[in-house]
């Protein structure tokens, strides 16, 4: 049963990793925007055929 | 004569507006305006159609206004501007009200394309903000900015924006305390699991390991994420008055305390759980009622009405942009068509005729004389004049009204709200049973059980049915009204809501719709005439002359040989021997009295009087039911900026006794509520320009009615937009409904307090009990609220 008391220091250390994880991307400002990204990820990339288009006055 | 005539609709490609006029054609696609093809060509140039590809006529008409912007480009007004700046590149965030599709996010992460000296542009899309990063010695701001206004994203400048609130950095701390009280509330739970079943003997070596950690992380939720609870505990103690945070706090307190001698003396599991989860659950109430709106300001004041700078005429008379701060008494400022006076000032030099439609709600323009007084708030309309201020900005006539005690009251002393009302009773109370059953025990001789029963009373008499409850549901009203075109500052403006007893409006704006004036005309035009007149309106970008233009919709264009527009009287145009005079009475036929009746515009074409145009404001659509529905319940007033002209007509809408007063200032409508305040009325405000600014602000709820809620609106309670109105009374039963909920889950809450003080006071109180007492009370409580508030606004027939 000693097993135990090592597999509980490590689901702790886990859980504090998880933990730090979230307080990078919070001071990330990984939070700051839940919007936006959802949007932006949606673009196409632009086609560079379109380069040649033309502007009639 | 309306546009109903019009039988073949074509929508411009870039704002979607229906052409009334010939289209202007480019790249075989159809503008309404010059605006409208200039942007599309910039954008084609730059290569950047794919804008029309994510929204079909994704744009927003703009009317062409002539900007100065020197200012930008002044070292002073530029440092405040930026949020970062070093040799090679600047940070700057804009508020852009025009965002509001996927087209504008992609074009404004775009502008590299338009200019290389964008390196980066990065949108908030619900702030509508864009932060963009450039090099400012080869794009100066001032071109920047004139890049977004030439694609239709005109950022909004203004001295407010310059103090942006880091309300964000508080938000953030919360979320952490949010996330550590999670944590350890998940870790405590996982170690206290073993307790809970009963341990074997094998199991017990991991008692005190259990224990250790447990107490570990409830320290963590007490001295970390708890730690608002004691400041603002401690600091309400101060000023002798009980919150809701002290019974809380204290209840924190005693948590830890009996865990913390528990696990030490090895007498028990302590209550690690229901503290880390009661800390977990408070701060989730918290953030609940922290939710804001991004998108919208309550917090406006006159600055943001004003401009960042004015341009100062220096003893050389040359042109130099100064903040609006730094305006001294004696300068000369140069104001030009449609820019603001910042300040008091006489006018020195041009003829000047302000709207001051904002300021007083007065919509008539008025002409004004060489050295007569200009107050603050003026909008200059016709060609630019030259004025020596008189008083510093913060001590105008208007900004003085932001001296009123009113504005510096702070948020907090208006009337307490039920939960720190009930806290103070609630504490006393559960104080009062927690001494006696210790006082009981002592008594009886048990010393240890008169201990156990004092901190096991405070334990599980938690108002954190209060704490959570509350903001829960009255988030969940926000969250409705929100959807029904009503946005409330925070939760506590809805327990005002349901306590207002009198409802004030104010005319011109609030009851009054500005943009679907009715329009008369007094008279006969033929056909001809009609585009005479309508070819001389569509020239002048006074608002009424606007107005006329839509009004005779559709009339032929005939272009004017000769056109001359003086300001604050009337136009003069000349069509190929064709003379038209329109404007004021006395300008059209001078030799008639005249006759200050307001918003009329007369007409005479080739010397003859053809008649004149009469605009009649309507009210609002839903108006009519909205007093019939609120007068039975309310008191109501009406105040307005506004000549009394029109009291015939309010008269068919509100009923006789109701009062109204005209021709009322800033300062008097602030006084009049504050007298009706006196009179013991909690008083509802409803308002929209400046000029409603301190009544809205002194009322118990200052309501800033609006028809385009990113418009500006003066700091208020809430906003409601205008085709909302009618739902008032529905958002006044819900609003009351919430209130009776809160009411109720505080009863229900009692009952479950009274099961775990039944145990407690016997002493009896296992940790098992509480851990699950806590969040049975919880959980009833939250499904309850929720089913509560759909039910409530399913009956008031709000989505």
């Amino acid at each position: 049963m000693n097993i135990l008391y090592f597999l509980i220091g490590t689901s702790v250390i886990m859980a504090l990793l998880f933990l730090a994880a979230f307080f990078w991307a919070l001071k990330n400002g990984q939070h700051d925007d839940m919007y936006t990204p959802a949007v932006r990820m949606l673009f196409d990339d632009d086609k560079p055929e379109e380069e040649k288009a033309e502007v009639k006055e | 004569m309306t546009s109903s005539d019009t039988s073949i609709k074509t929508l411009c490609f870039h704002c979607g507006d229906n052409i009334v006029t010939e289209p202007l054609i480019v790249d075989d696609k159809l503008f309404c305006c010059a605006g409208c093809k200039g942007v599309y060509q910039i954008l084609a140039q730059n290569n950047l159609c794919s804008y029309y590809n994510y929204n079909s006529s994704p744009g927003e008409k703009k009317s062409y206004t002539e900007q100065h912007l020197e200012y930008l480009n002044e070292p002073g007004i530029f440092s405040k501007l930026v949020d970062y700046t070093d040799e090679k590149r600047t940070l700057i965030t804009f508020y852009i009200p025009a965002i509001h599709c996927s087209s504008c996010l992609w074009l404004l992460e775009h502008l590299h394309k338009i200019h290389p000296a964008v390196a980066h542009s990065r949108v908030d899309f619900l702030k509508k903000q864009v932060e963009i990063t450039f090099d400012h010695h080869e794009l100066p701001l001032k071109s920047l900015v004139e890049i977004l206004i030439s694609i239709g994203y005109e950022p909004l400048i203004s001295l407010q924006d310059i103090v942006k609130d880091k309300s964000n950095a508080v938000n953030r701390e919360l979320i952490l305390k949010i996330a550590v009280s999670g944590f350890c509330m998940g870790n405590v739970m996982l170690f206290s699991f073993p307790e809970y079943l009963g341990l074997s003997s094998l199991e017990h070596q991991f008692q005190t390991l259990f224990g250790w950690l447990n107490l570990a992380f409830a320290s963590v939720a007490t001295f970390y994420c708890s730690r608002d609870f004691f400041v603002s505990a401690w600091g309400s103690l101060k000023n002798k008055v009980i919150n809701l945070d002290t019974p809380l706090a204290l209840i924190v307190a005693v948590l830890f305390m009996r865990s913390a001698y528990e696990i030490i003396s090895g007498a028990g599991p302590g209550f690690s759980d229901t503290l880390t989860g009661l800390v977990f659950l408070l701060l989730m109430g918290r953030w609940v009622k922290q939710r804001t709106y991004n998108h919208i300001s309550f917090n406006r004041d006159y600055r943001s009405y004003f401009p960042v700078a004015v341009t100062l005429l220096n003893e050389e008379g040359i042109e130099v942009p100064v903040p609006i701060n730094d305006l001294e008494i004696g300068a000369r400022i140069l104001v030009r068509n449609n820019e603001i006076v910042p300040a008091d000032s006489i006018l020195m030099k041009g003829t000047g005729c302000f709207d001051f439609s904002f300021v007083t709600g007065e919509s008539q323009p008025q002409s004004k004389v060489l050295g007569e007084i200009i107050y603050a708030g003026g909008r200059q309309i016709g060609e630019a004049i030259e004025l020596e201020v008189v008083k510093p900005v913060s001590q105008s006539y208007l900004t003085r009204l932001w001296n009123n005690e009113a504005f510096k009251r702070s948020d907090q002393s208006k009337i307490k709200n039920f939960n720190d009302t009930i806290a103070q009773y609630f504490s006393l109370a559960v104080i009062a049973i927690a001494l006696v059953s210790a006082g009981f025990w002592w008594y009886m001789g048990d010393t240890s059980k008169g201990w156990d029963a004092f901190s096991s009373v405070l334990i599980v008499a938690c108002p954190c049915v209060l704490a959570l409850s509350t903001p829960l549901t009255l988030s969940t009203v926000l969250g409705i009204f929100d959807r029904n075109d009503f946005y409330l500052k925070n939760t506590d403006v809805v327990e005002q809501l349901a306590r207002i007893d009198t409802v004030v409006f104010d005319k011109t704006g609030t009851i009054s719709c500005p943009e679907t004036n009715n329009l008369t005309f007094s008279g006969e035009l033929t056909l001809f005439e009609g585009s005479l007149v309508s070819s001389v309106a569509r020239n002048s970008s006074h608002p009424l002359s606007r107005q006329i233009t839509k009004w005779l919709d559709g009339k032929d264009y005939l272009k004017a040989d000769s056109y001359r527009e003086i300001p604050g009287k009337g136009i003069s145009a000349f069509f190929d021997r064709h003379e038209v005079l329109m404007g004021s009475r006395s300008f059209v036929s001078p030799q008639a009295l005249s006759l200050s009746n307001a918003s009329t515009v007369h007409v005479r074409i080739d010397g003859q009087y053809k008649g004149y145009f009469k605009i009649n404001q309507k009210w609002r659509t839903s108006l009519k039911d909205l007093i019939v529905s609120l007068k039975v319940q309310y008191r109501l007033h009406v105040i307005s900026g506004d000549h009394s002209d029109e009291k015939k007509d309010l008269m068919e809408v509100f009923p006789e006794y109701v009062p109204m007063l005209f021709n009322q200032s800033p300062q008097d409508k602030l006084e009049y509520v504050q007298k009706l305040q006196v009179d013991q009325n909690v008083v509802m405000m409803l308002g929209d320009g400046l000029n409603d600014a301190g009544a809205l602000r002194q009322s118990d709820l200052g309501v800033a009615v609006t028809d385009n809620i990113n418009n500006f609106t003066p700091g208020s309670d809430a906003i409601l937009k205008g085709s909302a109105m009618g739902k008032l009374p529905q958002f006044i039963s819900q609003a009351k409904s919430a209130v009776l909920i809160i009411k109720c889950s505080f009863m229900i809450a009692t009952i479950y307090n009274l099961i775990g003080v039944f145990f407690a006071v016997q002493g009896r109180l296992y940790p098992l009990t509480a851990a699950i007492l806590m969040p049975m009370s919880t959980i009833t409580i939250i499904i309850l609220t929720n089913l509560a508030n759909r039910y409530f606004a399913k009956k008031y027939r709000l989505r």
